[in-house]
């Protein structure tokens, strides 16, 4: 098994506020992870220490990525890799088009692997191939980004990103909240089209729901900044069933 | 007496000003001249100033050209347009001397006159007594007594009645000299009943010396017509440029203006136009990009005579290093402008902890039954939207460019030639990339 994600004893704060207290977590290729906990446990400071969030400060543990420093690498490098974070409160930025930041962003990538930017035409399939796979609006892509998307549609969004971007190792956070449940369907169609053998996915949730239609591997509970119980599927079930509360006051 | 020099430069030379000029011209120069010498150059002491020392910028040694010696250069070839489809009937002023060897080949319709305004006053001498320093007030303003004090030439539009001008005019004014100098060009606009033109206006440097430009335009709307005047100024960080344009407008027209400054010294564009007829609409647009100690002030008033008027404003300024940015907004409804709809919008974004901005919107209403709005903001970029494009692998630089020019694009929106919307937004990207330091080849034309 190739490994794709190795974080040692992960510490990280924000705001002067220490959020992870000694993580480990192991990802290798093909797998699908899902990491739940309560609120505040310190799941979405995970997904922001990995995909390099300024404003979060590692202060001790390490993170490999294929191998790699990732804690030495630049947000925009970490991408180029092929890390991709699902938002969970995607960012608006009126005045960008959809059409230019996908350039832009598929570009880069290009231009990282040493390749040509993509031509006009290719561009344009790929946009509306990933698209139709969302079941988007051809408007969105014409609009800025995410400005005046519904919550519906700015998850919509992150996935239809992530479809264009093809990444190895995503990280979905939080992509159910404020989706209904056709739109959980056709998002998690989409993530499950994406999942092969040669990349992995961490999906984090509070809910089991989302776990109903993208079947992880293995189950984490992080709780107060750290994994506190691993296991199969079957875990998600219990939570569901029992809530955490079993598993922080034994 | 910063003033002194120029009064008695005036009464010195007033001969020579007059045998070089036309009648229409020189009758208004004593007038100029008694408020002129009553009020001076306006100083920071003056609230409307109150950031912009521009009385400062006259004390040097600066020359004038009142002599009309011509100035050897052949814009057309130094400025020739390197972009195909060259959509513009294109016209030179020379400083501020209309340049006379170059005419567009393509010809006007009917009854249109493009050119010199010494020239218009002699053809055309009802219309221009009608308009020439008619709205241009300089009671309270030194800077457009001294312009109409010692004003020569200039360029002038007039579209008769129910006459479409569907390509636009394009003025180059073009700064060369070889001693420092002060530049007076005047601008007149005028667009009968139903007429329609549009008009854009850049401001070019060519040689390396300090150059005191003031520039008064005076725009006239009639009913139901359409004005569109763009000014893009690309001068040197020597130029001072006093910017003057004065509109006013009847029943139902429709007056769009745009200030874009990118690449600049020292910078006052003043703005006020008067809605004067019933349903007339303003839309005045203001981008300015600045960086090193470049400074920019726009000041716009709009006032609301009539009823059922709508005027729109966006300023946007973008400011780097040490650069400064004030902008100033009136809005005045007067007693019977019932049914007004007033917008004010400016938003600056400073790239730099170095770089200052003075906002100050000012809203005088006294009709009752209004909708007028302002809103104002200055901040930095913002965060979220770089980290959220970095997580998409861009790079952290070329982020900050395309949230750069994200924000400058509803000025460049309001633009109503989509040839130009497209010069603009590459300009704006090159200047955003440092590769428009200084002007000196066309980078305009359309």
């Amino acid at each position: 098994m190739t490994s794709m994600l190795k974080i040692k004893n992960l510490h990280a704060i924000v705001e002067e506020k220490e959020i992870l207290k000694g993580l480990n977590l192991e990802v290798n290729q093909g797998e699908v992870h899902a990491v739940m906990g309560p609120n505040g446990s310190g799941k979405s400071t995970l997904a922001s220490v990995l995909a390099g969030n300024p404003k979060f400060e590692v202060t001790r543990g390490n993170i490999l990525f294929k191998d790699r420093d990732l804690l030495e690498m630049e947000p925009e490098d970490r991408a180029r890799e092929g890390l991709f974070l699902s938002f969970q409160y995607p960012v608006e930025i009126p005045g960008v088009s959809m059409v230019n930041f996908m350039r832009a962003a598929v570009n880069e990538q290009r231009k990282y692997r040493g390749e040509d930017p993509i031509s006009a035409t290719d561009f344009l399939k790929l946009m509306r191939d990933k698209r139709d796979l969302l079941g988007m609006d051809s408007q969105l892509v014409n609009r800025s980004v995410n400005e005046g998307f519904s919550g519906g549609e700015k998850k919509k969004n992150e996935i239809f990103q992530m479809a264009m971007l093809n990444p190895q190792l995503a990280i979905l956070d939080e992509t159910d909240s404020g989706l209904d449940i056709d739109a959980l369907r056709v998002v998690a169609a989409g993530v499950n089209k994406l999942q092969t053998k040669e990349n992995a996915t961490i999906v984090i949730t509070h809910y089991q729901r989302l776990l109903e239609y993208i079947k992880p591997d293995y189950v984490h509970v992080l709780y107060a900044g750290k994994i506190v119980q691993s296991g199969g599927p079957d875990l998600a079930h219990e939570l569901e069933k029992r809530g955490y509360d079993w598993l922080i006051n034994p | 007496m910063i003033e002194q020099q120029y009064i008695d430069l005036f009464t010195q030379f007033r001969e020579e000003l007059d045998a070089h000029s036309v009648k229409g011209m020189n009758q208004h120069r004593d007038a100029a001249f008694d408020t002129f010498r009553q009020i001076g150059f306006p100083t920071s002491k003056q609230e409307d100033y109150k950031h912009s020392n521009i009385v400062r910028t006259f004390d040097t040694d600066l020359g004038l050209n009142l002599r009309n010696i011509p100035i050897p250069v052949n814009p057309y070839d130094a400025f020739k347009c390197d972009v195909p489809n060259l959509a513009t009937h294109l016209y030179f002023l020379i400083n501020d001397r209309y340049y006379d060897r170059f005419q567009p080949e393509e010809k006007l319709p009917e009854g249109v006159f493009a050119g010199s305004l010494q020239r218009f006053s002699e053809l055309y001498p009802d219309q221009f007594a009608a308009h020439y320093a008619q709205i241009a007030d300089y009671s309270d303003n030194g800077v457009v007594a001294y312009n109409t004090m010692f004003a020569q030439d200039g360029f002038v539009v007039y579209v008769p009645k129910n006459v479409i001008l569907e390509k636009p005019l394009q003025l180059i004014n073009i700064l060369r000299g070889g001693v420092n100098l002060s530049v007076n060009r005047r601008i007149l606009i005028i667009a009968e009943e139903n007429a329609q033109v549009k008009l854009l206006v850049c401001d070019h440097t060519v040689d390396d010396i300090h150059f005191v430009v003031t520039q008064v335009t005076e725009v006239f709307a009639g009913v139901s017509a359409q004005v569109d005047v763009y000014e893009l100024e690309e001068n040197s960080e020597k130029v001072t440029r006093l910017n003057n344009l004065f509109s006013e407008q009847k029943d139902n027209s429709n007056v769009v203006t745009s200030s874009i400054t990118l690449h600049n010294g020292y910078t006052r564009n003043n703005y006020r136009f008067r809605l004067l007829g019933q349903h007339a609409e303003a839309h005045a647009g203001g981008l300015a990009i600045c960086d090193k100690e470049q400074h920019i002030d726009n000041f716009a008033f709009l006032d609301h005579v009539s009823p059922n008027c709508m005027s729109n404003e966006l300023f946007k300024t973008v400011l780097n290093d040490r650069a400064t940015g004030v902008f100033c907004g009136k809005i005045l409804v007067e007693k019977d402008a019932q049914k007004t709809m007033a917008y004010q919008n400016n938003r600056n974004l400073l790239a730099s902890d170095s770089a200052q901005m003075f906002s100050k919107p000012q809203l005088e209403i006294y009709a009752d039954d209004v909708k007028c709005s302002h809103g104002l903001t200055t901040g930095q970029l913002d965060e979220e939207a770089l980290f959220y494009m970095r997580a998409r692998g861009i790079d952290k630089d070329e982020a900050r460019l395309l949230l750069m020019v994200a924000f400058t694009r509803d000025v460049v929106d309001m633009v109503r030639i989509e040839s130009l919307q497209e010069r603009l937004t590459n300009l704006i990207n090159k200047r955003f990339r440092g590769e428009l330091m200084r002007c000196g080849s066309c980078n305009v034309c359309i």
